[in-house]
């Protein structure tokens, strides 16, 4: 396993902070005055130049909104949210327009320290790509617009379409009109409704009936500015037929304030179409007191429509102070299947709450759950899950296993599966466990001559394998340096 | 001088002494065999030779190659060649016994300042040391020692030992758990490592594992120090008479 070298190297590289995406991009940026409003949803919809039912849509969101309470559940603590003593708004001074030419060369400097290529020319050209390598299209958006998609002349060619949220409220109204809020609902909870509100950009994709997307792809989220909350939006649907495997990754700089992210992604399954949706989470967990670091309130759900119809969601969480997040499926249609497969790291005071749902509601519809939970430092980490079979779903079957690994004495994890079953024809299995990293096996490791990093990052990458093994190539290989860097300083 | 000196060990766990003031030497090349009762501290020899937490050293030094080696982590004397077979081999689960092995050698070499081997070569030297030992390819590509038989466990110690080539190995009771047929496969895998270069401790409560391995000196360890030192012929003794004799002798 050279990745683990790799990832030590990459450790060693790291001097004080753990933290490598910290940096902030100094541009001018525009926002929208501070505070929330039926002003502020207004002036986002306007700077998109939306047309009217958008911001009907949105509007009607805001008012539910003012209805509706912060959920209390989850088994995360952190301050009060002051809603009004935030930016629901920021973009780049300079916009991107025709080219990438236009991008504000900071911007395309932050992406390329992420080690995000944009420039698709020079991908194109690749001086010496290694046999077999995939391009990947990428849409990056930096705080609440998007800066520049790749690819998209390729994309097209195949029927494909990928481009920024705001683009195709305009290019596509409707599309955007017949699937936008059919997964998840303007009322869906208080996250997800505020998203609707004032939701600045994401992405859309489209692959129509037949078309295997001939490209991963891809969307890179940057928060920047301060005080500013990032609500994206991301929608995908693949019509009859079509396959599509999505990415996204996630950075934002070191702050000591905390940051809002409470993003909505939904995907649409058709007839006999799949979706993989793989995501590396690596927003700022804050400093080594719990100072700072993003609150993550995120809302993703599938819903497979169509008979025989696949939603995968993969997920390696590692940042943020806080995450409530629980990908699901609908799995509406007869013989679909959802799968979960999920790697949360916790380290420092980290709190995760995630986890998944699987709604039976089709005949012959089958689902796994596989989630790997790894908590250390003074972290606590919890898997909440819920499966259940409606009245109809006959033959539904659930596979569910949950491990936990605890790193030291400080950290905690939890599982809370919650099961119904309507029809008795339902088969769920659950396993669970919960193991601590053993001294032991460090010294088993240590004295066949690996340092207490290498011993420690081995002992994971064995724990979270039958994950890692769902993400495409070149994230599993980023997933892999991730999460030795996030464990950096649990050991010894 | 001696490749390995132990010079007047004293040595406590959670308060309580286990070793009071052992002396060993073991020549370069020499095969040391150590037996004794239970309780008499053979295996907290072993695990403060190689480095383990919660042994705290109280008096006295260890010696490698003349340098001591008791300020040193775990992997610190491994790289120096210190390579102990468990008597309780750990299981690492999800990580393949193949990937474990080559993380091993190239840690060691890295901090030897030597370079990586290159994978085809590292293939080829652990599935050649893998046959000798009666090791199938799939039990490279399986976790290591998950699932295994106790066996397969101590087999798979052998082929680390073997792969990673130290200048001292430990052995610590690799005889437990085995039948004969087992223990003669492990013992031949260990004579075929023997090397003017290689000093090993062979470490056992009973004397046949010394009739496949044949030691070049045996010493008695009796509450916590030798008691007794001699050729090969002292097991034989032992076995007759058993440790009742040294009962007294360390009090």
């Amino acid at each position: 396993m050279p990745a683990v070298q790799e990832t030590v190297e990459q450790v060693r590289r790291i001097d004080v902070d753990q933290y490598k995406y910290g940096f902030v991009t100094d541009i001018e940026s525009e926002k929208a005055p501070k505070g929330l409003s039926e002003d502020t949803v207004r002036f986002i919809s306007a700077k998109k130049n939306e047309p009217d039912w958008m911001l009907a849509w949105r509007l009607e969101a805001y008012r539910r909104w003012l209805t509706m309470r912060e959920p209390t559940w989850a088994r995360v603590d952190y301050p009060k949210i002051d809603y009004q003593d935030a930016y629901y708004y920021s973009a780049p001074k300079k916009k991107a327009l025709a080219s990438l030419d236009e991008v504000d060369p900071e911007i395309l400097k932050t992406y390329e320290k992420l080690g995000i290529p944009l420039r698709e020319q020079e991908i194109l050209a690749g001086v010496v790509r290694p046999e077999g390598e995939r391009r990947v299209a990428v849409d990056a958006v930096f705080d609440s617009v998007s800066v520049a998609t790749t690819f998209k002349e390729e994309l097209k060619r195949a029927g494909v379409i990928f481009m920024p949220m705001s683009e195709a409220i305009r290019e596509h109204p409707e599309l955007v009109k017949k699937y936008l809020g059919s997964v998840v609902p303007t009322s869906d909870n208080f996250f997800a409704t505020l998203n609707s509100a004032v939701f600045s950009d994401g992405s859309f994709v489209y692959v129509p009936p037949g078309v295997r997307c001939p490209m991963e792809l891809s969307t890179y989220f940057r928060i920047n500015e301060a005080n500013t909350g990032q609500f994206e939006r991301t929608l995908i649907i693949a019509d009859k037929g079509a396959y599509v495997s999505y990415l996204e990754g996630c950075t934002a700089p070191m702050r000591d304030e905390n940051q809002l992210h409470a993003a909505v992604v939904e995907l649409v399954a058709h007839d006999d179409a799949e979706i993989k949706y793989s995501t590396v989470q690596n927003w700022y967990p804050g400093d080594a007191d719990g100072k700072g670091g993003i609150f993550n309130f995120v809302t993703k759900r599938g819903d497979c429509r169509g008979t025989r119809s696949k939603i995968s969601w993969t997920q390696v969480e590692t940042g943020s102070a806080i995450t409530w997040k629980y990908p699901s499926c609908i799995l509406r249609g007869d013989n679909s299947r959802g799968e979960f497969y999920s790697i949360a790291i916790s380290n420092g005071h980290q709190q995760v709450d995630s986890g998944t749902k699987m709604l039976h509601l089709g005949k012959n519809t089958t689902s796994r759950i596989i989630s790997k939970g790894i908590a250390a430092g003074k972290s606590n980490n919890t898997y909440r899950g819920l499966v259940t079979a409606h009245r109809k779903a006959t033959n539904a079957r659930n596979f569910t296993n949950c491990d936990s690994l605890l790193i030291g004495h400080d950290c905690g994890a939890h599982t809370v599966p919650y099961i119904e079953a309507k029809n008795s024809s339902a088969v769920f299995e659950h396993e669970a466990t919960t193991s601590k990293i053993s001294e032991d096996m460090l010294f088993y490791c240590r004295q066949r001559g690996m340092s207490a990093e290498e011993a420690t990052a081995l002992v994971v990458n064995g724990f979270v394998k039958d994950v890692l093994q769902q993400l495409p190539m070149e994230f599993a290989v980023e997933a892999q340096k991730l999460i030795s860097i996030s464990l950096e300083g649990s050991v010894g | 001088m001696a490749f390995l000196e132990v010079k007047n060990l004293h040595v406590e766990i959670e308060g309580k002494k286990i070793l009071n003031g052992l002396n060993l030497s073991v020549e370069k090349g020499k095969v040391v065999a150590i037996m004794g009762p239970n309780g008499s501290g053979k295996s907290t020899l072993a695990y403060v030779l190689a480095g383990k937490d919660d042994y705290k050293v109280t008096e006295g030094d260890v010696l490698l190659n003349g340098e001591s080696i008791l300020e040193m982590a775990p992997d610190e004397r491994a790289a120096k060649g210190v390579f102990l077979a468990f008597q309780y081999p750990v299981e690492v689960p999800g990580v393949a016994t193949m990937t474990f092995l080559r993380t091993a050698l190239n840690a060691q070499r890295k901090t030897r300042g030597e370079a990586e081997f290159s994978t085809p070569e590292f293939m080829k030297l652990v599935r050649d040391t893998a046959t000798h030992l009666g090791i199938s390819q799939e039990m490279l590509r399986r976790a290591v020692n998950v699932g295994f038989s106790g066996g397969e466990k101590k087999r798979n110690e052998i082929l680390q030992m073997a792969v990673l080539q130290p200048r001292l190995a430990v052995l610590d009771e690799t005889d437990s758990g085995l039948d004969i047929d087992a223990l003669k496969i492990v013992a031949e895998g260990v004579n075929r490592l023997r090397s003017p270069e290689r000093s090993m401790i062979v470490i056992t409560h009973y004397q046949r594992l010394l009739e496949f391995i044949v030691p070049d000196v045996v010493h008695v360890l009796a509450k916590g120090k030798v008691v007794k030192s001699g050729g090969k012929e002292l097991a034989l003794e032992l076995e007759a008479k058993g440790y009742a004799q040294y009962a007294g002798e360390a009090a």
